[in-house]
């Protein structure tokens, strides 16, 4: 069995309580270990960025010097939040091609550099790569044929490619292998790795809201029954802001947008309840009844035969 | 005793400036068998080259040491010196102070330790030289051109005009390549096929030039002047001496196959000719879709040939040419689209590249000269044309500007506004360059005369919103994002090395870089010969590069050619392997590696303690042996020697190094 370090980052704490409870529900159904890591803090996220370079690597390289001395994860470090991800990785590629930066991160932790080797894992990754589209197909137990799925990347999951470097930046795959198979569809759109607003959410609410807008559209004309992500902060805008969105396009709005793992969690059998749908502020109801119609039909179907 | 002379070069500032050349020349005085040094700015120069001659006079000096640049650069241009100066060529040694030192190090001590350690071992080797010699052999008068493009017809066309025969190989079953392809030609929209067709009919008719249509080259053997070439002809199925392109088989032919020629816009069938102007005229059956070769059944063809042409069991043959020289002319292909897929290239219909603009906008091809949409045939009101996919774009890997695009996207954009009155033409572009004769003017026509609209910056992204594409991108003069609701989307795709033009390169024996073009002997002075005596190149297999520029380099490849079959006979190297058969063995594990079959055994006599013995030795044709020296690994005995870089003279070297 895979086992991996894991850095669940501030959001899953938090507002992506439900990425969390999902992960946590489906990783034994797929067969990996997530251990932990002990005392990790905030990477900095863009509070850290946006205002000091120096605080935003130091934020990070202390995350993974606790990574590189954490032995219970041997086969990689798996980071669900993709803003975490994406800090991570730029941390390492920073300190690796600046020797001043490194000094300064050095004195900042009080402690050497040591975590240039720890292999940074997005989920997506391990979930399409370590995990593979055919032992999640072997593990789904409620298939999701008929569904139909706009998988939602944003721009920290992919970009900038020479670090992220595990997908497509432009037309990424690995959420869509992940969805097929589950059975459902992942529809072609166009807007998978459009950016949402990130935090601009609360100083700047109209930009988010006009981009939340353009990605549900294109959802919708692609013909989407739901959002599927992995970035807490994609999901706080597109599921938060669709109020917002529904004024711009001027028709009512009630896009379900969910987890990689939520979706999974359903298609592995893991009871709707127990997936935190209840703190999503856009109800998945409409999603959750197709499928249940959806079994409902098979089942008289098969009654009638 | 050896009389040495160092003459050490400043280069300009390009050795002085990372090395001391005072330091260096007062180290040369105190090394051993130096009678004479100086040193020079240009040693290269005429002043250069004189006081290097008037010092072998004045000081009686029978070796020389140039520490200059590469031996690469300048080496053979050092030993004309010697020759005029009386002393043998090869009595030369150059220390290479540039691109082994001065380039390469930034610290100014380290670099004159370095280039005193290098011309130390010069002088040491140098000590060893003997005068070599040259033979002469015969030269085969007759060029294989590959490659049957533009570029390949203006190079066997001027070669055959300068009374030498041609033998020119095409791959595809007919002449044209790329050029053919075309509608119009910037900057004077002459029509390409107009201008292209009577070159081709013209190569395929010379006296001097034998056109082998359908067949690729497969060995090359031998070496300048004496090239042996295997070229593989393909079974066309077709008897090409009955042929009479009647066209009454593919009129009947059943299976439907997208046709390369019209880029898939169109068909053509399984037995076919690529396109009405085609040279030969002569049909081809394309055995993978072909009914008889699939199933084993239809044949009607055969049924409708009057000419009783069709071969079904037609194998390939393979013909080998002599040659005296080789020119390469293999063109380029397309751009990777799928690096793109921000531009939805292969699944949005209404998203072509340039080359599938070009069939659009052609008389003669699939809309008959109709600019209609892919998808649905409608005419576009809005066209936007994309400049640079798969040109300057680091990100996809690609540094270099493919020359052409700016040029044929001008031109289409002045077709489009021509063909579809009151649309709207927007082209994004990160730079204009319009460097050519009239190709600026010919830009200035398109924006003011013809009214496109030019938009500064790159786009990020095209996606299909219900009957509409709709483009994503900057205006960077504008500094704002754009919006564009379009009907076509036109992507100005840059050139490739063709497939497989480095497997050629490793077959031809010539060097290509990192995105697969062939590299030329030097940039600037030799841009048409390649670092193998006797092969040339022509056209984009060499870089990027437009009509006007792969004729000038044809014709430039021709010249050269011409020049080198118009000699009677060629000298051979001086620099060649020679086996001491006192210590040769016979084991002739050399003429198992010897790339160049220059080496074979000899039977030799000799008295050993007053008894007569016979044995095998090695012996090596000096007019095959390049001087590789692989054959001096191979040997195990040390029998074996390279001219020019003894077993004594290399330990010299290094023996002066660790000093």
């Amino acid at each position: 069995m895979k086992t991996y370090s894991y850095y669940p980052g501030c959001s899953l704490e938090g507002t992506a309580k439900e990425y969390e409870i999902s992960l946590r529900a489906v990783a034994p159904l797929l067969g990996f270990r997530l251990e932990e890591m002990h005392d990790w803090s905030c990477c900095g996220s863009t509070p850290a960025h946006a205002t000091s370079h120096r605080l935003a690597v130091a934020l990070a390289a202390r995350n993974l010097n606790l990574a590189a001395a954490h032995d219970k994860g041997p086969d990689g470090l798996a980071v669900p939040c993709a803003a975490c991800y994406s800090r991570l990785k730029i941390a390492v590629a920073d300190l690796a091609r600046d020797a001043k930066l490194r000094a300064d991160t050095e004195e900042a932790m009080g402690e050497a550099w040591r975590g240039g080797a720890v292999h940074i894992m997005a989920l997506p990754e391990i979930l399409a790569r370590d995990v593979g589209p055919e032992a999640i197909e072997r593990a789904t137990v409620e298939p999701l044929n008929g569904i139909k799925v706009a998988n939602y990347y944003g721009c920290l999951l992919v970009r900038p490619p020479e670090m992220t470097g595990f997908d497509d930046p432009e037309d990424p795959q690995t959420l869509d292998e992940i969805v097929r198979a589950t059975g459902a569809e992942a529809v072609d759109w166009s807007h998978k790795v459009d950016c949402c607003g990130g935090s601009l959410s609360l100083s700047r609410t109209s930009v988010v809201s006009k981009l939340v807008a353009d990605i549900i559209d294109a959802a919708q004309i692609a013909g989407a029954d739901c959002i599927v992500t992995a970035c807490p902060m994609c999901h706080a805008n597109v599921d938060t802001r669709q109020p917002l969105a529904a004024k711009i396009l001027g028709r009512r709005l009630e896009m379900p947008v969910l987890y990689i793992t939520q979706l999974l969690g359903l298609a592995l059998g893991v009871p709707a309840r127990q997936l935190g749908f209840r703190s999503h502020l856009t109800p998945v109801t409409s999603l959750l009844k197709k499928l249940q119609d959806r079994t409902r039909g098979r089942a008289s179907g098969e009654g009638g035969s | 005793m050896p009389r040495i002379g160092v003459f050490v070069c400043w280069c300009g500032s390009n050795i002085a400036g990372t090395v001391d050349i005072a330091r260096v020349v007062e180290a040369a005085k105190d090394m051993p068998h130096v009678v004479y040094v100086e040193d020079n700015k240009y040693t290269c120069s005429e002043p250069g080259q004189a006081s290097l001659r008037a010092s072998v006079d004045e000081h009686q000096l029978d070796r020389v040491v140039v520490a200059a640049c590469s031996p690469r650069m300048h080496e053979p241009t050092f030993r004309k010196t010697l020759e005029t100066a009386g002393l043998n060529n090869y009595l030369l040694e150059v220390a290479n102070l540039r691109e082994h030192c001065s380039w390469v190090h930034s610290d100014k001590d380290d670099g004159t330790e370095k280039a005193i350690d290098l011309v130390r071992m010069a002088v040491a080797k140098v000590a060893y030289h003997e005068p070599l010699y040259s033979l002469s052999f015969p030269v085969t008068k007759r060029a294989v051109v590959i490659g049957g493009g533009i570029a390949g017809i203006q190079a066997a066309l001027d070669i055959a005009d300068a009374g030498h025969e041609v033998v020119l190989v095409e791959k595809t079953p007919t002449l044209g390549g790329r050029m053919a392809q075309l509608d119009k030609t910037f900057p004077t929209m002459d029509c390409s096929a107009c201008i292209l067709t009577p070159k081709m009919v013209d190569a395929a008719q010379h006296p001097n030039i034998t056109l082998m249509a359908y067949s690729e080259v497969e060995r090359l053997d031998g070496y300048v002047g004496n090239f042996k070439v295997t070229v593989r002809q393909k079974a066309r199925s077709v008897d090409i001496t009955k042929c009479t392109g009647c066209g009454i088989c593919f009129e009947k032919c059943p299976s439907k196959v997208p046709s390369e020629f019209d880029l898939g816009l169109a068909h053509r069938k399984a037995i076919y000719v690529p396109f009405p102007q085609a040279v030969p005229n002569k049909a081809t059956i394309d055995r993978e879709h072909c009914l008889y070769y699939t199933r084993g059944r239809c044949r009607v063809c055969e049924r409708v040939c009057e000419a009783g042409a069709i071969v079904f069991d037609q194998e390939d043959e393979l013909v080998e040419i002599e040659a005296g020289a080789v020119v390469v002319a293999t063109g380029y292909k397309q751009f990777d689209h799928s690096v793109y897929g921000e531009y939805g290239y292969g699944k949005i219909p209404d998203v072509i590249t340039g080359l599938e603009f070009e069939r659009l906008v052609n008389a003669s091809g699939p809309t008959e000269g109709k600019i209609k949409r892919p998808s649905d045939g409608k005419i576009p009101e809005t066209v936007v044309f994309i400049k640079c996919v798969g040109s300057r774009d680091e990100s996809k890997g690609v540094g270099y500007c493919s020359r052409t695009c700016c040029m044929y996207t001008a031109k289409h954009a002045l077709q489009a506004r021509e063909k579809l009155p009151g649309s709207r033409v927007l082209v994004y572009y990160m730079d204009v360059r319009t460097a050519g004769k009239g190709y600026e003017e010919f830009y200035k026509r398109t924006t003011e005369e013809y009214g496109a609209t030019y938009v500064r910056g790159r786009v990020s992204r095209v996606y299909q919103k219900g009957d509409k594409l709709v483009v994503l991108g900057a205006d960077t003069l504008l500094a704002r994002p754009t919006v564009v609701e379009a009907d076509l989307v036109v992507l100005a795709m840059g050139m490739a090395a063709n497939e497989g033009a480095g497997d050629l390169a490793r077959l031809l024996g010539i060097s290509y870089d990192q995105h697969n073009f062939l590299t030329e002997a030097h940039p600037k002075l030799r841009p048409v010969e390649t670092n193998t005596a006797g092969i040339f190149l022509a056209g984009s297999c060499q870089g990027p590069k437009d009509i006007p520029d792969t004729v000038a380099q044809a014709s430039g490849s021709a010249a050269k050619v011409a020049a080198l079959l118009s000699r009677e006979s060629l000298q051979t190297e001086a620099q060649i392997a020679q086996v001491n058969s006192e210590l040769c063995s016979g084991c002739l594990w050399c003429e198992t590696t010897c790339p160049y079959k220059a080496i074979s055994a000899k039977t030799i006599t000799e008295r050993v303690h007053g008894k007569e013995v016979t044995r095998t030795v090695a012996e090596v044709n000096p007019s095959l042996c390049h001087g590789c020296g692989a054959c001096l690994p191979a040997c195990r005995d040390g029998a074996m020697n390279l001219l020019g870089f003894t077993h004594q003279q290399i330990l010299a070297e290094v023996e002066a190094v660790w000093r």
